[in-house]
């Protein structure tokens, strides 16, 4: 007991004076679990996040717009790949997180288990779910376990497009016709919202917050990165000329920051639970991707069997 | 749903950003084999054109030093400051060396 507690304490200390942990290094039971199930979530994020995007590949109005989404759908693929890696330098298993997810055990982010009616829902996505994705991604370049930290630092440089490709979008519809700008300021109703819970929970609501800010997890708490992500995100709307859905959005200036209004937590909780807009939309197209891909890990086993044998017939 | 766990080998991949450089670790990935572990680490980690040439190594075949022996192997050398040139002193007036 002592040692454990010297031992945790040394490992303290040394996340205290800013050191990275590596994988073999000794650590917490208490932080592997954390840092298993955190990066785990944001893998499957990355997955799903997929979905209500791939949803307007073939429907994108130029080939401009077209080339810049699947870019951006196969960049999130990489992150979740990137994502699942890091997790498995914790010791967890590949497969039992895939599996974790397909069967709905696994949690991902909520946001994703929103519609995308219309083409300006993929600008909206873009600008303000990227963007918001971008917050806290920023700050977990700079967490304590190495290889978490590399995945994000790797995944800020690549999604900075995804937030610009957005916003251009959001830009070309709030300069176009009427109906153009009532399109974009409907996505910004419909994803303004979803947005800020993204950043999740209060923080006296954030029960495990404090433990995951003391071991350098987290660098900024919940409603830090919420609040930088709207005094940000204000300006842009400004700019667009499309109004933030929120009437008790106020500039603060003695704070130096914007009040804003409340956030209706019964709804978050909700699309938690699994009663979102999409939740089993969501989960019926995952399970229906693996299930289609079965043939082909089937045939790369195959051949990799058939290519292992015919290198050993060779060499015999 | 897959009933039996048989999850691909998994690969350590490096890349040289451009001639004149190391290969560098930028992360793993599973495949069946070595050649289809190529391919993944193609679309994977070269999507910005980060590479010129990749290498593929199971992680099973790497042989890594453990955290435990960090004092024994390398504090040894940190005492040995004649092993720099700053140790050494040389005037001014010989110029550079």
């Amino acid at each position: 007991m002592t040692t454990e507690m010297n031992l945790e304490q040394k490992f303290q200390d040394y996340v205290d004076a800013e050191n990275k942990i590596e994988p073999k290094d000794w650590m917490p039971d208490r932080y592997r679990k954390t840092l298993i199930r955190q990066i785990s979530q944001h893998a499957h994020s990355e997955v799903v996040g997929m979905l209500p995007e791939a949803n307007w590949i073939t429907r994108a109005p130029s080939l401009r717009r077209k080339v810049a989404l699947l870019a951006k759908v196969q960049d999130e693929a990489g992150h979740g790949l990137y994502l699942y890696s890091a997790a498995e330098t914790l010791g967890a298993d590949r497969q039992d997180m895939v599996e974790d997810l397909l069967s709905g055990k696994a949690k991902y982010s909520s946001i994703f288990n929103y519609p995308t009616p219309t083409w300006a829902d993929i600008g909206a996505i873009g600008w303000l779910v990227d963007g918001a994705a971008i917050a806290n991604q920023v700050m977990l370049c700079r967490t304590s376990y190495g290889p978490y930290s590399r995945a994000m630092v790797r995944i800020c440089k690549e999604e900075s497009f995804h937030q610009r490709q957005g916003y251009e979008i959001m830009m070309t519809l709030a300069r176009g016709t009427e109906k153009q700008k009532q399109m974009a300021q409907e996505a910004l109703n419909r994803w303004w919202w979803p947005s800020l819970m993204m950043f999740g929970p209060t923080d006296d609501e954030s029960p495990n917050s404090a433990q995951s800010m003391k071991w350098k997890i987290k660098r900024k708490s919940n409603d830090q990165l919420r609040q930088e992500f709207i005094d940000k995100t204000v300006p842009q709307a400004e700019f667009l000329g499309l109004q933030v859905p929120d009437p008790d959005l106020k500039w603060n200036e003695e704070r130096g920051h914007y009040n804003f209004g409340t956030i209706d937590w019964e709804e978050f909780y909700n699309v938690i639970n699994g009663n979102g807009k999409c939740n089993k939309q969501r989960m019926d197209a995952r399970n229906k991707a693996h299930d289609e891909g079965e043939w082909v890990r089937e045939a790369a086993n195959a051949y990799a069997l058939k290519e292992q044998k015919r290198k050993e017939q060779v060499a015999a | 749903m897959s009933k039996n766990k048989d999850n691909w080998k998994i690969w350590e991949v490096f890349i040289r950003s451009r001639n004149g450089l190391s290969h560098k670790h930028v992360g793993s990935l599973h495949a069946p084999d070595a050649e289809v572990a190529l391919k993944n680490a193609r679309d994977v980690y070269t999507r910005r054109s980060e590479g010129i040439s990749i290498w593929v190594v199971p992680s099973e075949a790497i042989t890594a030093s453990s955290p435990d022996e960090k004092e024994p192997l390398f504090t040894p050398a940190d005492d040995k400051v004649y092993r720099h040139p700053t140790f050494y002193d040389i005037p001014d007036e010989v110029g550079h060396m």
